[in-house]
């Protein structure tokens, strides 16, 4: 996996077993009161994305710029650990199209799952 | 975008719209300070009106994705475009009414320029018994050249 950037530092995230992305909880993620901020769901979902089209290619030279990114809220997110994993739907040269989804005790049961599409500058 | 309210010319009066911007600003700002995360990424206040929400973030070291050039991370700029998305459905209500992002669709146009605070600017542009629908714009500046564009519905919570 590769190094993770200041913005997930700051989340507190870290990379776990199985090429999973940890996002320990932390008060600093709190939206409303009990719950976590919706954005900082989105900042883990989209570095999950970001980490897996990377560790994919060959080339570490590509830089990837995230283009759209879509997130569905399914659950409220507790005031627990939230895991994040990514599968590439395609790999491209020019683009990686991306589902993720992020849960927190229960893998069945997502907190979020984010769709997106990631530009690959060669 | 919706245009800003029309001010009334006297003197009163714009003293008076004046005097409540500065109550919303107090309000909000404390409404804003016990929200942790908008803390941890140093997103404040800008301006509102009866449909829409203006918010900042500063640049800061702790918001880079890409160290190369200090361009900050497109989450951080989804996180204030969810928060600004969800004052518009606040100021739309008139209340502090519970809501949740149902979904929200960010494209990053381009990168924000590294060391430029961002604005947020979202607007609801429609709001039905128990959804409310949104779309805005982030800018690094000039609104007429977004870093990104957002739409997005929350669901009211509060909604019976």
């Amino acid at each position: 996996m590769s190094a993770l950037p200041p913005y997930a530092l700051m989340l507190g995230i870290r990379v776990g077993e199985d090429a999973v992305l940890v996002m320990p909880f932390s008060p600093h993620l709190i939206g409303s009161p009990g719950r976590l901020h919706g954005g900082a769901v989105a900042g883990l979902l989209e570095l999950a994305a970001n980490l897996a089209v990377r560790d994919a290619l060959a080339e570490k030279s590509v830089v990837l710029k995230p283009v759209t990114v879509t997130v569905d809220y399914l659950r409220e997110g507790a005031m627990v650990d939230t895991f994040a994993r990514a599968h590439i739907n395609r790999l491209g040269r020019r683009v990686a199209n991306v589902r993720v989804e992020a849960w927190q005790t229960d893998a069945g049961k997502p907190i979020a799952a984010a769709q997106l599409n990631i530009i690959l500058e060669r | 975008m919706t245009d800003e309210p029309k001010r009334v010319l006297d003197d009163d009066a714009s003293q008076r719209v004046l005097d409540d911007d500065a109550r919303m600003r107090r309000f909000v700002d404390r409404f804003m300070q016990a929200v942790p995360h908008l803390q941890a990424l140093g997103i404040g206040y800008v301006r509102s009106g009866p449909n829409w929400a203006e918010l900042t973030m500063p640049y800061a070291a702790h918001l880079v994705a890409y160290p190369e050039t200090g361009t900050i991370a497109s989450g951080a700029i989804f996180s204030l475009m969810d928060s600004a998305a969800g004052f518009s459905v606040f100021t739309t209500m008139g209340r502090f009414e519970p809501h949740a992002t149902l979904d929200l669709r960010c494209d990053y146009l381009r990168p924000a320029k590294p060391g430029q605070a961002v604005f947020g600017r979202a607007e609801c542009y429609k709001m039905t018994r128990k959804v409310a629908f949104v779309r805005g714009i982030a800018h690094d500046g000039d609104p007429d050249h977004p870093v990104a564009h957002v739409t997005g519905t929350f669901m009211l919570t509060g909604a019976s």
